[in-house]
């Protein structure tokens, strides 16, 4: 098998003196798509802020394609191919839909096809209607398209989706789900956040569970209907 | 008729250089979130390189050449400061990053006073521009002609910049959410430097372009510094369209008011300002900012706990070791012990504002120098007997905050730092201008103590006692549930609210508290020094205490005094020499690079690295 696209290994966190990461470590593999899922407060978002060295780690090592990318700034993150969807949204809301676009661009990768305005607004039909409108005249779904629209355009090889599917309209999560199908089938590498085993199962092939910042389950998301205790265990309410 | 025209005219051309000024504060403002004291220093900086550089060049081309120069240069100089102490110092305290900017300013003064000299310098006529032009009878400048052409020329340029620029789109998008800008792969380094060689850029430009007008003087920097804090106030923090109104608007009114009630020409800027504010809290195309939108709140702060026993042993040893200091001082120890007592009080005030209530006051100064003049008032025109003036001093001033404090708190941030900024220099300007009582400038003088107080001694006691009692009534009230009350509001308002706080009436009575603080300290100056002066209520005075809290430690319980101790004696010591202000402006740069949680603060932090305690 080849290297892991994303390697994550003994992460350890802290928001000041409380530590959120206990030593987490999964890899993403290449065309993977990689669900984290678990309850509130597990650390999903944690891990993926440290993946990102938003919130650099204090021990552990991230490595993407082969480099070692702990504590680089996360600008030189985002230009080594990590793009970051927020989970808060965080568009610029005083900006335009195609403004917005436009802060994400960055020069195309090698050997890849670089995202364009177009291409976007065709996998976003909703946002090509928007593209004069301001951020904040957005609806909470249109703007959730435009967070990870706006990722893209910096032409990624893997994206971290944190919370795809929260707090927009189940007709959204539908389109959101055939998008990150697509993205896949175009080759991105994903790993998404996820507290909804549905939409996890509708988009991933890999689950890794969280609980208390440690991971309790590393496996194909077959291997983890093979043991609904897990299931149990870690994620229903 | 012709005359209102060519007033009117004139008001337009000064406005072009305060347009230039303000519009580079609030960008640089609107990136980095850094509200820089330095920039009046910029443009200070801007009318002398532009000076030296007229000198040089010949002719009309060399004329406009040097201003372009003027304004490169001035920016790369604040590119540099940029990149040498405020990268420093982003992930610092909000607000902290001001007190890097107040030492730029001393560290600019002196080096100007180096090398311009002392001498105002009288700005060279622009060549081919030196006549007037009759418009309706009336002369008017041909070069206020010209700065009223070039003014919106810039507006423009900056407006394309701005809204049509790939850069500027990067800049608002920064100016929203600077992190998310640069986890999409944004270098927001050369963001931040390249605003600040902008915005500065823009301060040289207005410096060199008011020459022919205003000449340069060591004086520049403050003077333009209120000016543009009200015209950013008045239009709105980080909005262009709102500096350019405001600019407008000042200059004009200045200009009328000079024609035609030339003694209150200052007053009237700030009753305008306060005016605009009370109706627009946020300015007049500003926005209002949401604490925290911008995912730039703090560490969390420290709980605070009452002293252990070695610190209470030192500070009882420290206390003796003062109060005995008459039988084994000198009487210049004596001065400089009195003057240090008061100033650790004025911190002390403003340091219970910033520290438990999360409330920034560019301000203070309005209620020390308040006090002080309440007190020298008292006995000039009402033949007050000292006793009652130092208790009327604090309770004038705490009355005075209360007034302030309920308009300027239905603002927050750095609104609710500028509308105090803005009280405090309308109170400077009514009693700079208002001689019949306040004696304006020549101040009021042979205000001294009450005869059994009247020795070095008895006086510098009574200081003791009133300064190190207020000092501890502040920390007491930290301890007392309203200390606890007002964190909560400072931490997490919604939830002060929903526990039944009025968070509203605490502030306020916080403020007020603070204010009659500060006023016993003024009023203890007035009469330890014989006399007061409106320099007390400068803007000056208000930023020597911001500077102190912050360098003392705004996050512990006696930065406050320990700042003002600090470096009420560091001054007293650098004074003697030539240059002070740049010994004094890099020393104030060093701590901040060095301990940017504050004196107290990194002490702190080190003690618990020695017990082991911190990781």
């Amino acid at each position: 098998m080849a290297d892991p696209m994303l390697s994550v290994s003994g992460l350890e966190t802290f928001y000041g003196r409380a530590q959120v990461l206990h030593g987490v470590s999964f890899d993403a593999r290449a065309g993977e798509v990689v669900a984290l899922l678990g309850r509130n407060g597990a650390g999903k978002t944690t891990t993926l802020k440290s993946v990102m060295q938003l919130v650099p780690p204090r021990r552990g090592r991230v490595t993407f394609r082969g480099q070692d990318i702990t504590r680089w700034p996360p600008h030189r993150v985002a230009k080594a191919g990590l793009g970051y969807v927020p989970e808060e949204r965080r568009i610029f809301t005083q900006l335009t839909v195609a403004e917005n676009l436009e802060v994400g661009r960055q020069r195309p990768r090698e050997g890849a096809a670089p995202w364009t305005e177009a291409a976007l607004f065709d996998l976003f039909p909703n946002l090509a209607e928007r593209r004069g409108n301001l951020g904040k005249a957005l609806s909470g779904g249109e703007q959730q398209m435009l967070t990870i629209a706006r990722t893209l355009m910096g032409n990624p090889s893997l994206v971290l989706l944190d919370e795809p599917s929260e707090g927009i309209a189940p007709v959204i999560v539908e389109q959101m789900a055939a998008a990150i199908l697509r993205l896949k089938s175009e080759g991105l590498t994903v790993l998404l956040s996820e507290q909804n085993l549905h939409f996890a199962h509708a988009v991933a092939d890999r689950a890794v569970i969280l609980e208390h910042g440690a991971v309790r389950f590393d496996g194909t998301l077959a291997e983890l209907d093979a043991q609904p205790q897990v299931r149990d265990a870690y994620l229903s309410v | 008729m012709g005359l209102i025209l060519a007033q009117l005219l004139t008001g337009l051309a000064n406005a072009g250089a305060l347009f230039m000024v303000a519009s580079g504060l609030s960008l640089i403002f609107g990136v980095t979130r850094i509200v820089n004291f330095a920039h009046g220093s910029f443009y200070m900086l801007g009318a002398y390189v532009g000076w030296s550089a007229m000198q040089v060049l010949p002719g009309a081309l060399g004329f406009w050449g040097a201003i372009l120069v003027a304004g490169v240069i001035v920016g790369l100089v604040g590119a540099a400061v940029e990149m040498l102490i405020l990268r420093r110092v982003y992930a610092a305290p909000e607000l902290f990053q001001l007190v890097a900017t107040f030492g730029v300013i001393l560290v600019v003064q002196d080096l100007a006073l180096m090398i311009w000299g002392p001498t105002d310098l009288l700005g060279p006529r622009a060549p081919g521009l030196t006549g007037v032009v009759r418009v309706m009878g009336e002369p008017v400048p041909q070069y206020d002609l010209a700065l009223i052409a070039i003014t919106p020329g810039v507006a423009l340029a900056l407006w394309y910049l701005i809204a049509k620029t790939r850069v500027g789109i990067l800049v608002r998008a920064a100016t929203q959410d600077r992190e998310m800008v640069g986890a999409l792969g944004v270098n927001q380094s050369w963001l931040f430097t390249g605003t600040f060689f902008l915005g500065c850029a823009l301060a040289g430009l207005g410096g060199a372009l008011q020459l022919p007008k205003g000449g340069a003087d060591l004086l520049m920097d403050f003077t333009i510094l209120a000016q543009v804090f009200v015209v950013v106030v008045i239009g709105g923090m980080g909005s262009l369209p709102g500096a350019l109104i405001a600019s407008v608007l000042i200059s004009v009114i200045n200009v009328f008011g000079v024609a035609y009630l030339p003694q209150s020409t200052l007053v009237l800027t700030y009753v305008v300002m306060v005016a605009v504010l009370i109706w627009w809290p946020f300015g007049l195309l500003g926005r209002a900012e949401v604490a925290g939108e911008l995912g730039q709140v703090g560490a969390p702060e420290e709980p605070v706990r009452p002293a252990g026993w070695p610190v209470r042993a030192g500070v009882a040893a420290a206390l003796v070791l003062l109060a005995t200091l008459p039988a084994w001082g000198g009487g210049f120890a004596l001065v400089l012990a009195t003057d240090i007592l008061i100033f650790c009080l004025f911190a002390a005030s403003l340091h219970f504002l910033l520290g438990q209530g999360g409330l920034v006051s560019f301000g203070h100064a309005a209620f020390y120098g308040g006090g002080a003049y309440v007190a020298a008032l008292l006995v000039r025109h009402a033949d007050t007997p000292m006793e009652l003036a130092l208790i009327l001093a604090p309770l004038g001033a705490g009355l005075g905050a209360l007034i302030v404090g309920w308009v300027a708190l239905r603002a927050s941030g750095v609104y609710f730092a500028m509308l105090t900024l803005a009280f405090a220099q309308l109170l400077w300007s009514l009693v700079y201008q208002w001689g019949d009582v306040t004696g304006g400038d020549d101040g009021i003088v042979g205000i001294w103590p009450a005869d059994w107080a009247s020795g070095g001694a008895a006086f510098f006691w009574l200081t003791l006692v009133l300064c190190v009692g207020g000092i501890l009534v502040l920390r007491h009230a930290a301890h007392a549930p309203f200390g606890y009350a007002l964190r909560a509001s400072r931490d997490a308002p919604l939830r002060a609210e929903a526990t039944g706080l009025d968070t509203r009436r605490i502030r306020l009575v916080a403020f007020a508290f603070a204010g009659a603080m500060a006023g016993l300290a003024g009023g203890l100056f007035t009469f330890s020094k014989g006399s007061v002066f409106p320099n007390e209520l400068e803007i000056a005075r208000s930023f020597d205490a911001l500077i102190v809290v912050f360098l003392g430690g705004v996050k512990t319980l006696s930065g406050g005094w320990v700042g003002g101790g600090v470096f009420k004696s560091a001054e007293d010591l650098l004074t003697r020499f030539d240059y002070w202000r740049l010994a004094l402006g890099l020393l104030i740069i060093a701590v901040v690079i060095a301990a940017p949680e504050g004196i107290v603060g990194t002490l702190k932090r080190l003690a618990r690295r020695q017990g082991g305690e911190d990781r």
